[in-house]
C-alpha cells in the first residue's frame, strides 16, 4: 500500500488533507464480527474514539442532519409537517441522525425547557445489533469502538433492529439492507471527525478520543452545575459497556425526558435468551434427536408386520373367524 | 324384521378408506389429495428447516447457499412458511376428526414400553391413529400456529411496522423455540414412520397391507371390514 497513512483524528475541526492518504484502520482492526466464531485477534489496539453531544449547547439547527445527508449521500424523502419539529419524523434508512425535540416543564421551576437530543447510533461497547446479527460480517466493531454495518454482507432480516436497545437500525425497502450512523468511519479512517461534528455551529457535537471527550464533558458538567443544573451529568450507559457516542445532559438523573432516552439500556434478556440458551440447547436437542434416531434405526430392531398379521387380515376380510377384540376393549 | 346385525366397530375410518381382499389384503389409507397435501407440507417443512437453521446459528449459515445466498434465504423463508401453513391446514381439516383423543389413547400411552418393545399383543386395539400419531398431529398444529403468527410479526419486508420492537423480540424468541420443537417432532415423525415397517407406503402408494392394519390399527380394520360386508352406506 503506497501513500502516507492518515493520523487518527483527535478532533472534528481539523482541515481535510490536501493529498490522498491511506486509511488508518480497516479489517485488521476488528474486535467483533457478526456471526463469526473465529476472528483473529487484532494486532494493535486503536485509541478509542467518541462523539460527545452536549444537549445544553444544541440550538436545534439541524446542520448535523444536513451534513450527515451530504456526507453519506443519502436521499431522505421530502417531509410533511405533522405539527412537530422533527423532520423527518423518525430515523430512516436515509436519515442516520435526527434532532428530537421535547417541550418539558421543569416541575421545580415551572419553566418550559426545550430539550433537543440528536438521536442516532450510540456505538455501544457491547452492541446488541451485532449480537443479534445472523449474517457473517454484516456488522463489525473496530478496536477504536466504531460499530459499522457492512451492507454487502447484510441479508435484511431485521434482527439488528430487535437487538438494538436504542431503536436505531432501519431496513431499506429498496435494497433490503440495514443502515445507521457509521460514526463516519470513512472520515475517521482518513483523519477526519464525523460530518455532523464538523458542521455543528455551536460545537454541541465534538469528537476525539473517548478519554478526551470524558474530560471535556467534565468541564461542561462543572459549568452546568455552577449555573444551577445540579443534576448535570454524562450519559455513557454501563449496561451496554459504555458508548462511543455520549451525551452531556443537564438533567442526567432523568434521561427519559429527552425523547425517551433509556435510563439503563442493555441488550434485552429476550435477545440474550434467543441468541444464547435457545441456540445452544436447541442445537443440542435437535442434534441428539437426529443422531439418536439414526443410531437406533441402524442398531435397533424394527417393528415388522408378521405373517400371522397378514393371515388374520385375510381371514377378517373373508369373514372367517379371527381373534376377538381384547376384553378390555369390549368393556370399553 | 331384519336379522340382528352386529354393531360396526368405531375405528375412525374416513372417506376413502377401504379394504380390498387379496393376498395380502390391501387397505386404502390416504387419498391422492391427502398425500399431495402431506408432501407439499413435508417439502415446505424441510426447506423451512434448512433456511431457518441457516439464520439460527452462524455454524449453519452456509446452508443459505442452497437458496442462492443470505438475501434470497431471508426473502424465500416466509413465503415457504405461507405455503406450509396453507397446505397443512387443508390437511388439518382432512384429518382432525380421526385425531380426537379417546380413552384407548391413555391406555396406549400407559403401555408405552410395550409400544417401543413391539409387544402389540399387550396393546389395546386402535382406530386409525394411535396416541403417538395424534401427538404428532396436534403438536404440529400448535407449533405451526405459533410459527406462522410469530413469523408474520418478524416478517421484516411487510409486517414489522404493525408490532413494537419489544413484541417482536418475544416473537423471534417464540419462533426459534417453536422451530426447534417442530424439528424434533419432525424427526420423531420420520423415525416412527421408518421404524414401523410398512408405514411409508401409506403416504406413497396410499395403501397399507391388511397385516399392517391388523397389527397397528385393528379397530380401524375391523370397521372397514364390517362396512364392506354391510355394503356402501349410501
Amino acid at each position: 500500500m503506497s501513500g502516507t497513512m492518515a493520523e487518527q483524528p483527535r478532533t472534528a475541526v481539523s482541515n481535510p488533507p490536501v493529498r490522498a492518504l491511506a486509511a488508518n484502520f480497516g479489517e485488521q482492526d476488528l474486535v467483533r464480527r457478526s456471526a463469526t466464531g473465529s476472528l483473529p485477534a487484532p494486532q494493535r489496539q486503536l485509541t478509542p474514539v467518541a462523539k460527545l453531544i452536549d444537549v445544553s449547547k444544541c440550538i436545534g439547527c439541524k446542520a448535523c442532519q444536513s451534513a450527515c445527508i451530504e456526507w453519506n449521500d443519502t436521499d431522505p424523502a421530502v417531509g410533511v409537517n405533522a405539527g412537530v419539529y422533527e423532520n423527518p419524523h423518525d430515523l430512516t434508512d436515509q436519515m442516520y441522525t435526527l434532532m428530537r425535540f421535547t417541550e418539558w416543564v421543569n416541575p421545580e421551576t415551572s419553566n418550559l425547557e426545550w430539550l433537543i437530543r440528536k438521536d442516532g447510533c450510540m456505538h455501544c461497547a457491547d452492541p446488541g445489533c451485532l449480537k443479534a446479527c445472523p449474517a457473517p460480517g454484516a456488522i463489525v466493531q473496530y478496536t477504536n469502538g466504531i460499530v459499522d454495518f457492512i451492507q454487502a454482507n447484510c441479508i435484511g432480516c431485521g434482527y439488528c433492529v430487535k437487538g438494538c436497545p436504542f431503536n436505531i437500525p432501519r431496513i431499506s425497502q429498496a435494497d433490503h439492507r440495514a443502515y445507521k450512523c457509521t460514526l463516519c468511519s470513512d472520515r475517521v479512517a482518513v483523519g477526519q471527525g464525523p460530518a455532523c461534528a464538523k458542521a455543528c455551529p455551536t460545537q454541541a457535537i465534538v469528537f476525539g478520543t473517548k478519554e478526551d471527550m470524558k474530560k471535556h464533558a467534565d468541564g461542561r458538567i462543572a459549568d452546568l452545575k455552577s449555573r444551577g443544573f445540579a443534576n448535570a451529568g454524562l450519559y455513557d450507559p454501563p449496561g451496554v459497556g459504555g458508548t462511543h457516542v455520549m451525551y452531556v445532559l443537564h438533567h442526567a438523573d432523568k434521561p427519559g425526558i429527552y425523547s425517551d432516552l433509556p435510563e439503563n439500556p442493555r441488550i434485552s434478556p429476550l435477545v440474550e435468551t434467543w441468541k444464547g440458551m435457545t441456540k445452544y440447547v436447541g442445537l443440542a436437542v435437535m442434534g441428539f434427536a437426529a443422531v439418536g434416531s439414526i443410531v437406533h434405526g441402524i442398531f435397533g430392531r424394527a417393528n415388522r408386520v408378521a405373517r400371522e398379521d397378514e393371515e388374520n387380515a385375510e381371514k377378517l376380510v373373508d369373514g372367517r373367524p379371527v381373534p376377538p377384540p381384547a376384553s378390555e376393549e369390549r368393556a370399553g | 324384521m331384519s336379522a340382528v346385525v352386529p354393531p360396526i366397530p368405531q375405528g375412525n375410518a374416513q372417506k376413502g378408506d377401504a379394504v380390498h381382499p387379496g393376498s395380502p389384503v390391501t387397505v386404502n389409507r390416504y387419498t391422492p389429495m391427502k398425500r399431495l397435501n402431506h408432501w407439499i407440507t413435508a417439502a415446505s417443512l424441510i426447506l423451512l428447516a434448512l433456511s431457518g437453521l441457516a439464520l439460527f446459528t452462524p455454524s449453519l449459515f452456509f446452508l443459505t447457499g442452497l437458496f442462492g445466498g443470505g438475501q434470497n434465504t431471508r426473502a424465500f423463508h416466509p413465503w415457504i412458511g405461507v405455503v406450509l401453513f396453507l397446505s397443512f391446514f387443508i390437511f388439518f381439516f382432512q384429518l382432525w376428526k380421526a385425531n380426537l383423543p379417546e380413552r384407548t389413547d391413555w391406555i396406549w400411552l400407559r403401555k408405552i414400553k410395550d409400544v417401543v418393545g413391539s409387544h402389540e399383543e399387550n396393546l389395546p386395539e386402535l382406530g386409525k391413529y394411535n396416541a403417538g400419531q395424534k401427538f404428532i398431529f396436534w403438536s404440529m398444529t400448535a407449533l405451526i400456529l405459533v410459527l406462522i403468527v410469530s413469523g408474520v410479526m418478524i416478517w421484516e419486508q411487510y409486517f414489522t411496522q404493525y408490532t413494537s420492537i419489544p413484541v417482536r423480540r418475544i416473537a423471534v424468541l417464540a419462533h426459534s423455540i417453536a422451530a426447534v420443537l417442530i424439528i424434533c417432532v419432525f424427526i420423531l415423525h420420520v423415525y416412527a414412520a421408518i421404524w414401523t415397517r410398512g408405514t411409508l407406503r401409506a403416504m406413497t402408494r396410499g395403501t397399507v397391507t391388511g397385516g399392517w392394519a391388523w397389527r397397528h390399527h385393528r379397530k380401524w380394520l375391523r370397521e372397514l371390514a364390517a362396512r364392506r360386508k354391510v355394503g356402501p352406506a349410501e
